[in-house]
Order: structure tokens, then C-alpha cells, then sequence
């Protein structure tokens, strides 16, 4: 369980969050969308603990990450797994090693154990075979793929997706959904996924949530978003710009 | 400054708590301690050479030839070798490591490791640190050997100096605290090059422009702080050393 309480954390003179509230039930799968710069990768990194609020609170398991220090934070991050929007693979590392880095941090020293563990996420992901190769010779999709490989590999029981399919043609963004689906009812994960690829939060969301302005504008399931006829929600679904509002913008 | 100390503390508390990751120390002991052979060498050889020259022809005005290897010596032992080591070492390990680092944070993989329950300080910094402590001494001391040699030979074959003269009067006038002192400085100078290579990268600002700003502030605030501490790491070693 995941507990967001009035959560506010600005930059300077620029408030990104405003007073943000909501819950993450275990094994629920939520996408929270909005616009750019609405704060809506501010909010996952709350989540794990990367940022902390300026006000409000977080807490996982009714733990509060507020009160801890980055050396108790890992612990608490042991339930863990995040695909960044660039993948953030190690590029010192060739492809067995980044998926295998967790699993050697979480203490498994068996090597046969390690690359039994690897082969098995490399084929989840399907691409058996690239475990020698260097990230120089991936594609974008490719590299999401391993970063997802890695982000589940130590069988974490919370898994954030930071916009996974932004920068991703529409066949290999199609691709990471149902992977992520597939990640998610495999292992009865409980999944968050920032993005404002429509058919992306359509197919891995249960719940929505539309942040605006730093704000909760609407937390819902997610048939009631697509079918809203709120002409802020109903304009962001279909992608349809407001002229009025961009001038205010 | 403050946040320098406050990661310096970070550093020695995970150095006594945590385990080393070997891997990673070996990986950077071999590259800033061996692949830093080559630049040190040249410039002690160098600076060896033309010290040496410079001072036999001041000293030759005086009839003090003979001289000129001892100053030489302890010049090289205990301020030209760890002072010209560290800065080198600063231009080639402290900005390659406030660029990696740099660049680790800019492209989140940093934040990665963070969230793979691992301490960047722990996997990141330490073995930086440690292996700095430890090369910066070797290298000093090959500095040291090369500047030497060079001034030695130079000596020999175009100033005419007397070999085994100047070898007597180094062994007898350099001691074991000039030795221990320039140890000690370079010791203290690899700390400061670790220590303002990883902060800065960890601390670097956003693009290729944050990255390019780090590294050089990496450098810039590295030799600033060896030359500084250098005069003050004499007057209190010396107290310290020569009771």
C-alpha cells in the first residue's frame, strides 16, 4: 500500500506539486497522466523516495519516507523496480550485468542462480541472446526492454514505469504495453506508469489519475476517464488542443 | 565546502561500514593509478631536468656545483613531486571522474542505483576515493624516482657533475622525514581529488552543459586546493616531522 498525503514541493520560485493526495492499493495498477511539466515524474520519484516533499507525506507499508535517511531509504527500496525514461542502463556494463547489478545488490551470490535469473527475464522481454552486448549496439526499444528486464529481475512486489514508451514507434511502444501487462499479471505486480501515451494508460491502467497545474484533477477508473465529458479530460484523451488555454498557458 | 565535509564523513563512515566493492576499486586503482604512469612520468622527468639545469647555473656562479643534485633531491621529495603529481593527477583523474559521475547523474543512473537499493557513495565514491589515497603516493614516488634519474643523468653527461659527490651529499642530506612528508602530502592531495571529482559530478547541473561545468570546476577546485593546503600541510608537517 501506497499512501500520498498532500504532498507540495516546488523548485526555486516554480511550484510543480500542490497539496497531492492518493492511494496505490497492493497488486492495483495505476496510470497517472497530464501534460508535460505537470509534475507527474516529480510525483513518482516521491514514491521511492529520490525526492523528498516540501509538506504532505509518503508512506509504503505504513512506513514514512519523510523520517528516513537515504541509508534507510534502501531498505524500503529492496520492494522496488523503476524503468526510467531513458532506461538509465549502466553503460559500463554489457547487458548481463545490468540486469544481474540488482541481484548481486540484494546479496544472491550463486553465479549459476544469477544467469539461470537473467536468461529467465532476457526471455520474458524476448531478447534471448543479447546478454554479451553492449548498450552502444541497442535501439531504444531494445534498451527499455533490458531496463524493464532489470526492473523486475529481483522480483519486486512495486514496479514504476517513468513514461516508458515516450520516444518508442508505435509498433515497439505497443510492444513495452504488453510486456508491461504481461509483467504485471505474471507476477501480480503492483504497477504505476507516468505517461500521456492515451492508449498506453488505457491498456495498463485499472485507475487514472490526471494531474493539472500540480494538481489531483480527477483520480478515477479508468473507463470513467475515457469516456468523461469534462472538456479538460475529454480534450487531453483525444489529444485536442484548447487554443484559449495555450494562450493562457 | 560544508558539503565536501559532510561527504567526506559519508565516505569514512561507509569505508568502515560497508563492504568495498572490489571490482570497482580495482577498475579505478588500475585507471588512475596505472594509466596515470605515463604523464607523471614526463612531467617529472621534465621537471627534473630543468630544475636541475637552473639551478647548476645559478649555483655555478658560486662554485656550488656540486650542490645542485642535493636541491635537486629534496626539492623534488618534498614539494615538486607530490604538488606537480597532484595537479597533473587532478587535470586527468579529478575531471574524468566529475565527467562520468557527471554524466551518470544526467542520464538518471544514478538515480537508477538508488533505487536498486545501493548508495551511490558506497559504489561510486569510495572506491574513487580509496583508489586516489592510494595511487596518488605511487605516483608521487615515481615522480620523484624519474625527476631524479633525469636530473641525475643530466647532470652526468652535459652539466659535468660529479656522480657519486651528488649522490653522497642526496643520501646524507635528505632523511626520512622528507620522505614521510611528501608521503603524506600526496596522500592527502589524492583525498582532495577523489573527494571534489565525485562531488562535483554527483552534484552537477543538468546537460551537457552541467556536465562540461562540473568537470571543470573539478579541476579548477582541485588545484586551487592542493596548491593552498600544500603550504599550510608544510608549516604543520613540518612542526611535526623536525621536533
Amino acid at each position: 500500500m501506497i499512501e500520498v498525503d498532500n504532498i507540495s514541493k516546488s523548485f526555486g520560485n516554480n511550484v510543480v506539486l500542490r497539496e497531492v493526495s492518493f492511494r496505490v492499493a497492493e497488486g492495483e495498477s495505476l496510470a497517472i497522466i497530464g501534460r508535460s511539466g505537470t509534475g507527474k515524474s516529480v510525483v513518482l520519484k516521491h514514491l521511492v523516495g529520490l525526492m523528498m516533499p516540501d509538506a504532505g507525506t509518503v508512506r509504503v507499508q505504513g512506513a514514512s519516507l519523510n523520517e528516513m535517511n537515504e541509508r534507510e531509504l534502501l531498505t524500503v527500496r529492496r520492494q522496488f523496480g523503476m524503468l526510467f525514461q531513458g532506461a538509465a542502463l549502466f553503460d559500463s556494463m554489457n547487458v548481463f550485468e545490468n540486469i544481474a547489478f540488482p541481484l548481486r545488490r540484494s546479496g544472491v551470490t550463486d553465479e549459476a542462480e544469477i544467469e539461470q535469473r537473467v536468461m529467465e527475464m532476457l526471455r520474458l522481454v524476448e531478447m534471448p541472446g543479447v546478454e554479451s552486448n553492449l548498450l552502444s549496439e541497442l535501439s531504444g526499444g531494445m534498451r527499455k526492454r533490458v531496463g524493464l528486464a532489470r526492473a523486475i529481475v529481483h522480483r519486486p512486489t512495486i514496479i514504476l514505469y517513468d513514461e516508458p514508451t515516450t520516444g518508442l514507434d508505435p509498433v515497439v511502444s505497443d510492444s513495452i504495453d504488453q510486456l508491461m501487462r504481461r509483467v504485471r499479471d505474471q507476477f501480480n505486480i503492483t504497477s504505476i506508469v507516468i505517461t500521456h501515451d492515451m492508449r498506453s494508460a488505457r491498456r495498463i491502467g485499472q485507475r487514472i489519475i490526471y494531474l493539472r497545474e500540480g494538481q489531483v484533477y480527477l483520480d478515477a477508473p479508468a473507463d470513467e476517464v475515457f469516456n468523461s465529458s469534462d472538456p479538460v479530460i475529454s480534450r487531453f484523451v483525444k489529444g485536442e488542443a484548447d487554443l484559449k488555454e495555450e494562450e493562457l498557458l | 565546502m560544508g558539503s565536501i565535509v559532510l561527504l567526506a564523513g559519508e565516505v569514512f563512515r561507509s569505508l568502515f561500514t560497508t563492504r568495498l566493492h572490489w571490482d570497482e576499486f580495482i577498475k579505478q586503482l588500475h585507471f588512475i593509478g596505472w594509466k596515470s604512469q605515463v604523464i607523471v612520468l614526463t612531467t617529472g622527468a621534465s621537471t627534473g631536468m630543468v630544475f636541475c639545469a637552473q639551478t647548476f647555473f645559478q649555483f655555478h656562479k658560486m662554485k656550488m656545483d656540486n650542490a645542485t643534485l642535493t636541491v635537486v633531491g629534496i626539492a623534488m621529495i618534498t614539494e615538486l613531486g607530490p604538488v606537480l603529481a597532484g595537479l597533473m593527477v587532478a587535470g586527468r583523474v579529478g575531471a574524468a571522474i566529475a565527467a562520468e559521475l557527471g554524466t551518470m547523474r544526467v542520464t538518471e543512473q544514478i538515480d537508477a542505483l538508488r533505487t536498486m537499493a545501493t548508495h551511490p557513495v558506497d559504489y561510486l565514491v569510495v572506491p574513487r576515493f580509496l583508489a586516489t589515497v592510494i595511487a596518488m603516493p605511487l605516483l608521487t614516488v615515481l615522480t620523484w624516482a624519474v625527476g631524479i634519474a633525469a636530473a641525475y643523468v643530466l647532470g652526468i653527461t652535459v652539466l659535468g657533475l660529479e656522480g657519486a659527490y651528488g649522490l653522497r651529499h642526496l643520501y646524507f642530506f635528505v632523511d626520512v622525514q622528507d620522505v614521510m612528508l611528501g608521503c603524506i602530502k600526496a596522500v592527502f592531495f589524492g583525498g582532495i581529488i577523489g573527494l571534489i571529482g565525485c562531488y562535483r559530478g554527483l552534484n552537477c547541473g543538468e546537460g551537457a552543459e552541467g556536465v562540461g561545468r562540473a568537470t571543470n570546476q573539478a579541476v579548477v577546485q582541485s588545484c586551487i586546493a592542493i596548491l593552498v593546503s600544500n603550504f599550510f600541510l608544510t608549516l604543520f608537517l613540518r612542526g611535526l616531522l623536525y621536533p
